[in-house]
């Protein structure tokens, strides 16, 4: 285990129930990275994420964030210790507004930043004008980068950021990727990614993993984490 | 004049009904709106502060201390049961139903073993005053007061404060909540001492008009359950229209045939309320908004 790791896991085992999905699964990400999980879907991509989030306890294995153990904590304490999660579907809260919203997020940061909100909306401004509206009432675009803007207020050291493309129009698309790529350069947030659009991948990841049934079978360098041919190939066997 | 007199008779009525069904409801709403737990020891938990109030505003502290005493003291056991026995019974609502029915038990026959079946109560303060030809209690007006202070301070707190924000959002994704770094226990901790404190300061409210009895929350009971019932979730776009209406049906049936009928026009409401809603109000309310 390298020093200058920020994530480490070692022979992550886990599922739900008694179904396990994830098989020996072994990554790390260093600090500032944008690393892309790819594969189709059904192979375990999700999992691994509330996994990594502390949403499902693993049956075997070590997660290590900082260097430090986190496998026991839990979902709320890894929080507190900078792994931001935006997951499938967003999941805000639909009735409370947008900055209700960004105010749960601050809870994360507590302790270790001062949330700085004209920085988020200065990301994305549609938040600061739909500051009083209902969550539940904005499109799917408006509410990933609210997912994203929510994260990113308590100050993370790492975005856990799970399939941020779908149901989304590929223009709102660019947006985002773009967006990631300005927090993660600005302000040196690792992000981890799990995504299927091809587009966003290419452009936005700086290697990869490939998954297949809760194994990680094969790794991309940066030269062939932006070649559109290897990746499509990846995302198609 | 005449029909001014009637008016304010009518109003008077209507006001008080109001009150005892926001005050007796309100904590049994928190509860059952926020965290989805039955709370079938609501009774007893009002019996409690009812006791506290007593026994301090006799021990010689003035009322509204006494009242508050009542409400904190019924918050610290809630929140003490809470982490002994509530808390590990959230995915099973009908274990909680006969744990917290197990902790109504107890507590009313352990009153009585202790001390006995009934206690010196306070009288009501303030008097009354003749309005025409019938005299009304000055402390019926000020529980009115009280259950609109309530309403209005559940509101600041729920909407306008961090804690009321992020349990908010631990009600809508626990899961989500839980990620984003909220602690979800003591959220959930918090907010039974709340709904208990409620429930120990309607106790406390009432308790100068009442009979110090072990058994006294069971006369809060089928107002709270009923205005619960017909208002669904939520406390504020459910609980209290619900009151409202109630306590018009209550106050009209009572002027214009006695207690008795006032009673049974409750209970027909709530019938009526499950047959054609069963969301309760709450969800009519924002479907019909949306």
């Amino acid at each position: 285990m390298s020093e200058t790791q920020l994530l480490d896991v070692v022979g992550l085992h886990g599922g739900y129930g008694s179904e396990t999905v994830l098989q020996d699964v072994e990554l790390s990400i260093a600090a500032g990275e944008i690393v892309a999980v790819i594969g189709r879907n059904g192979v375990g991509k999700t999992t691994l994420m509330r996994t990594l989030a502390g949403l499902l306890r693993p049956r075997a294995g070590t997660i290590s964030f900082g260097g430090e153990d986190i496998t026991s904590l839990s979902a709320d304490k890894r929080a507190r210790r900078g792994i931001g999660y935006i997951p499938q579907g967003r999941d805000v809260f639909p009735e409370l507004t947008v900055r209700e919203n960004l105010m749960v997020g601050e809870v994360a940061g507590t302790g270790r930043s001062r949330p700085d909100y004209e920085r988020i909306y200065g990301y994305f401004p549609i938040l600061k004008e739909r500051a009083r509206q209902r969550a539940g009432t904005l499109s799917g675009g408006q509410q990933q980068q609210l997912a994203i803007g929510r994260a990113m207020i308590g100050d993370p050291r790492l975005m856990l950021l799970d399939e941020p493309s779908e149901g989304i129009q590929p223009s709102i698309i660019k947006d985002i990727a773009r967006n990631v790529r300005n927090l993660n350069e600005q302000t040196g947030v690792a992000v981890l990614l799990v995504e299927q659009n091809l587009d966003l991948i290419v452009s936005i990841a700086d290697r990869g993993f490939v998954m297949e049934k809760g194994r990680i079978v094969a790794t991309l360098s940066s030269d062939e984490i932006t070649s559109r041919d290897q990746v499509r190939h990846h995302l198609t066997i | 004049m005449e029909i001014f007199l009637a008016i304010f008779a009518m109003f008077y009525q209507f006001g008080d009904a109001f009150a005892f069904l926001v005050i007796a409801a309100a904590g049994l709403a928190v509860i059952f709106g926020m965290m989805g737990i039955i709370n079938l020891a609501h009774g007893e938990f009002i019996m409690c502060g009812a006791y506290v109030t007593a026994a301090t505003a006799r021990a010689g502290l003035p009322l509204p201390l006494a009242i508050l005493c009542g409400a904190l003291v019924a918050g610290i056991i809630g929140m003490a049961l809470e982490r002994t026995i509530i808390r590990h019974l959230y995915h099973r609502p009908l274990e909680s139903i006969i744990a917290t029915w197990g902790i109504s038990l107890i507590a009313t026959q352990g009153v009585l073993i202790v001390l006995g079946s009934t206690m010196s109560g306070i009288g009501t303060p303030f008097g009354s005053v003749v309005v025409g030809d019938r005299s009304y209690s000055v402390y019926r007006f000020v529980l009115m007061g009280a259950a609109v202070a309530l309403l209005v301070g559940l509101y600041l707190l729920f909407y306008r404060t961090r804690f009321g924000v992020i349990a908010r959002a631990t009600i809508q994704r626990p899961q989500m909540a839980r990620a984003l770094g909220v602690d979800t226990r003591s959220i959930y901790g918090l907010t039974f001492g709340l709904g208990a404190a409620l429930a120990g300061l309607a106790g406390g409210l009432y308790a100068p008009t009442m009979t110090m009895v072990p058994t006294m929350g069971s006369a809060f009971i089928v107002e709270s359950f009923v205005t619960v019932v017909v208002g669904g979730a939520d406390i504020f776009v459910g609980a209290a229209p619900a009151a409202a209406i109630l306590a018009v049906i209550k106050a009209a049936m009572t002027a214009w045939y006695g207690q008795l009928f006032g009673q049974i026009g409750l209970l027909v409401t709530v019938i009526l309320v499950i047959r054609i809603l069963p969301g309760g109000l709450s969800t009519w309310i924002k479907h019909s908004s949306k």
